[in-house]
C-alpha cells in the first residue's frame, strides 16, 4: 500500500496532464498544477536551510575535521537570517525593504557575498590552467583534434586571436582565428549540441513513460 | 590552522597597507606594459626550454603565472582589437529597432559568482536602454538576481553620461524581485505577470507601479533580455516564453553556457547572444561605451594565452616522457 498509493497518484496526475493538452477546457489545469509546484518549492527552502544547519551543527558538536569552516557557515547563515528577518540596520526600520540602499542586509550582500562569490568563481581559472597543463595531451588523433579546437576557441574568444591573424587577406578571412572560432561554434558545436538536445528529449520522454507506468521507482527512494 | 590564520592575516595586512598607502590608481604606460609582456613571454619560453631539457614545472608555477596573467593587466595599458560577432550585432540591432518607450523585460538569473562575466553585460544593456529611453522591467529566477540588477542599475545611474536623465523608479524602471518556481514562474507569467509578483522588490504592490500597472502578460512586452548562469535560465525562457508565448528575446550567458544556446540562436528562437566576457566586451564596442567588459577582457586574453602556453609546455613534457620511455625499450631489443 505504501508503494501503490504514490504510484497511483503519479499515474493519475501524469495521465491527466497529458490528456489536458488535447482537451481545450482542461488546458488551464497546467496553470493550477504549477501553483502546487510553487508551494512545494517554498518548503524546499526550509528543508535546505534546516539541512545546512543539521550538517554543520553536527560537525561543530562533534568537533569533526574542519569544524572551523562549519562555524563560519553557521555564523554567516545566522547573521544573514537575523539581519534579514528583523531588518537590523535598516534605514527605514521594520516597515522598509531590507534591500533599500544603505541597509545592513544590502551592505552584507555587496561587501561580503559578492566578493566571496566572485573569489570562488575566480579560483576556477587556476584549476582550469592546472588541469589543462596536466591533462590536455595530444595522445591520439581524437585528442589532437580536441586540442586544436580548444586552441582556436581559446584564442578566438579573445582579441589576441584577431591580433595574430589580422594579416591574413580578406579573401581568406575564414582562416582568421576569430572566424574559425565562429565557424566551430556554428558548425561542429551546433551539430553536437543539437544531437545532445535530441538525445535528452528522447530520454525525457522514455523516462516519463517509465515513471507514469511505475517501472521507474527510484524517486520513491527505493532501488527496485 | 595557525599557519593558515597567519597567511590570512598577512593578506589582510597587505591589503590594508595597499588601501591606505596607494591612493591613486597605478597604471603603467604602453612601453612599460610591453616590457612586462615580453618578460613574461621570455620566462614562459625559458620554462619550455627547461621542460625540453627534462626539468618539469609543478602546479604552483602554473598558479603563479595565472595569477600574474589575471592581475597585471589591471595595471597595464593594452589596446586590443575587438571584433563584433554576428550574434552580438543581432542583439544590438534588435534593441536599436525598439521605439522609445518600449517595454523591456530583463531577467537576472545568476548570482555573485557569475557576476564578473554577466554584470558588465547587465550594465551595458541598462546603459543602452536608458540611452534609447526604453522602460525596464527587472525580475529574477535566482534569489540574488534582483540584487545584482540593483547594483547594475545604481552603477549606471551614477555615471556622468546619465546624470542629466531623470530616470525614475516606478515609471521608467521597476524591479519585481525574485520568484521561486523556476520555469513554472515563466509559464504563469505567460498568463498573468501580476499573479507571480504581487509586490515589487521593495514591497510596493504591483498595481501601484505605473510602469507595470497595465502590463498583463508577455504580449505587452516588446523585448526581453535574459542574463543566465545556468538553471533556470535562458534555455527555460526560450522553451516557455519564446516558444509558447512568442516573446522576442536576447540572452547573455556565461562562456560555459553560451555554446548550449547556439541551436536556439540559429533556429531564430533567440535574437542575439552575448557569450561570456568576450560577448560583454563586444557589446561594449558596438554600443560605444567602453567599460568593465573591455577592461576585464585584457586579463582574460592574457590568462588564455598563459593556459595555451602551459598546454604546449605540458605536451612537450608528455612527448619527451614518451620518447624516454621508448628509448630503453629500443636499447634492450
Amino acid at each position: 500500500m505504501r508503494r501503490q498509493v504514490p504510484l497511483i497518484i503519479t499515474f493519475f496526475i501524469g495521465a491527466l496532464l497529458v490528456i489536458s493538452v488535447f482537451i481545450p477546457p482542461m488546458v488551464s489545469l497546467k496553470e493550477t498544477f504549477t501553483l502546487y509546484f510553487d508551494i512545494i518549492a517554498v518548503f524546499a527552502f526550509f528543508l535546505g536551510g534546516g539541512n545546512l544547519l543539521r550538517v554543520h551543527l553536527g560537525k561543530l558538536y562533534g568537533k569533526k575535521q574542519d569544524w572551523g569552516f562549519s562555524l563560519v557557515t553557521v555564523a554567516g547563515f545566522a547573521m544573514m537570517l537575523i539581519v534579514g528577518l528583523f531588518k537590523i540596520g535598516n534605514p527605514g526600520g521594520i516597515a522598509a525593504s531590507i534591500t533599500a540602499e544603505g541597509s545592513l542586509f544590502q551592505k552584507l550582500f555587496e561587501y561580503i557575498m559578492v566578493p566571496l562569490g566572485s573569489t570562488m568563481y575566480a579560483l576556477l581559472a587556476f584549476f582550469v590552467a592546472s588541469a589543462s597543463y596536466r591533462a590536455f595531451r595530444a595522445k591520439n588523433r581524437e585528442a589532437t583534434i580536441l586540442l586544436i579546437g580548444a586552441f582556436i576557441i581559446l584564442l578566438g574568444r579573445t582579441p589576441f586571436g584577431m591580433m595574430l591573424t589580422s594579416w591574413i587577406p580578406e579573401q581568406l578571412s575564414i582562416l582568421q582565428i576569430p572566424n574559425l572560432a565562429i565557424w566551430i561554434m556554428n558548425g561542429p558545436n551546433l551539430a553536437g549540441q543539437r544531437a545532445i538536445m535530441i538525445g535528452i528529449g528522447l530520454g525525457v520522454v522514455s523516462m516519463s513513460i517509465r515513471i507514469l507506468l511505475g517501472i521507474e521507482r527510484s524517486y520513491l527512494g527505493e532501488d527496485k | 590552522m595557525l599557519k593558515q590564520i597567519l597567511v590570512y592575516a598577512l593578506i589582510l595586512a597587505l591589503s590594508l597597507i595597499g588601501y591606505f598607502v596607494i591612493t591613486e590608481p597605478i597604471i603603467l604606460g604602453p612601453t612599460a606594459s610591453m616590457v612586462i609582456i615580453i618578460l613574461i613571454a621570455l620566462v614562459l619560453l625559458y620554462i619550455l626550454v627547461r621542460t625540453i631539457m627534462g626539468s618539469f614545472v609543478g602546479r604552483r608555477t602554473v598558479f603563479t603565472f595565472v595569477a600574474i596573467a589575471v592581475i597585471l593587466p589591471f595595471f597595464m595599458t593594452v589596446d586590443q582589437p575587438i571584433k563584433v560577432s554576428p550574434e552580438v550585432q543581432q542583439l544590438y540591432d534588435a534593441v536599436m529597432a525598439l521605439r522609445p518607450g518600449s517595454k523591456v523585460l530583463v531577467s537576472f538569473d545568476y548570482d555573485p559568482p557569475s557576476a564578473p562575466e554577466l554584470q558588465p553585460m547587465a550594465e551595458s544593456f541598462f546603459a543602452l536602454c536608458i540611452e534609447r529611453d526604453l522602460k525596464i522591467i527587472i525580475m529574477g529566477l535566482w534569489p540574488q538576481g534582483p540584487q545584482q540588477a540593483d547594483l547594475a542599475m545604481q552603477t549606471i545611474l551614477r555615471e556622468e553620461a546619465f546624470a542629466g536623465k531623470s530616470w525614475k523608479y516606478g515609471t521608467d524602471y521597476v524591479n519585481l524581485g525574485f520568484q521561486s518556481g523556476n520555469e513554472f514562474v515563466i509559464q504563469r507569467m505567460g498568463g498573468e505577470i501580476g499573479s507571480m509578483f504581487h509586490n515589487d522588490f521593495y514591497g510596493t504592490p504591483y498595481d501601484s507601479l505605473p510602469l507595470v500597472r497595465n502590463i498583463k502578460n508577455f504580449s505587452n512586452i516588446d523585448f526581453s533580455f535574459n542574463l543566465s548562469a545556468g538553471y533556470p535560465g535562458s534555455v527555460e525562457w526560450v522553451q516557455v516564453a519564446v516558444d509558447r508565448y512568442g516573446l522576442k528575446m536576447g540572452a547573455g550567458n556565461t562562456a560555459v553556457q553560451a555554446p548550449q544556446m547556439y541551436p536556439y540562436l540559429r533556429a531564430g528562437q533567440l535574437t542575439g547572444l552575448l557569450g561570456g566576457l568576450n560577448g560583454a566586451a563586444e557589446f561594449e564596442k558596438v554600443t560605444g561605451r567602453k567599460a568593465k567588459g573591455t577592461r576585464f577582457m585584457v586579463s582574460q586574453s592574457f590568462s588564455h594565452v598563459v593556459v595555451i602556453a602551459f598546454i604546449i609546455i605540458g605536451n612537450a613534457a608528455f612527448f619527451l616522457g614518451e620518447k624516454r620511455r621508448k628509448k630503453p625499450e629500443g636499447e634492450t631489443s
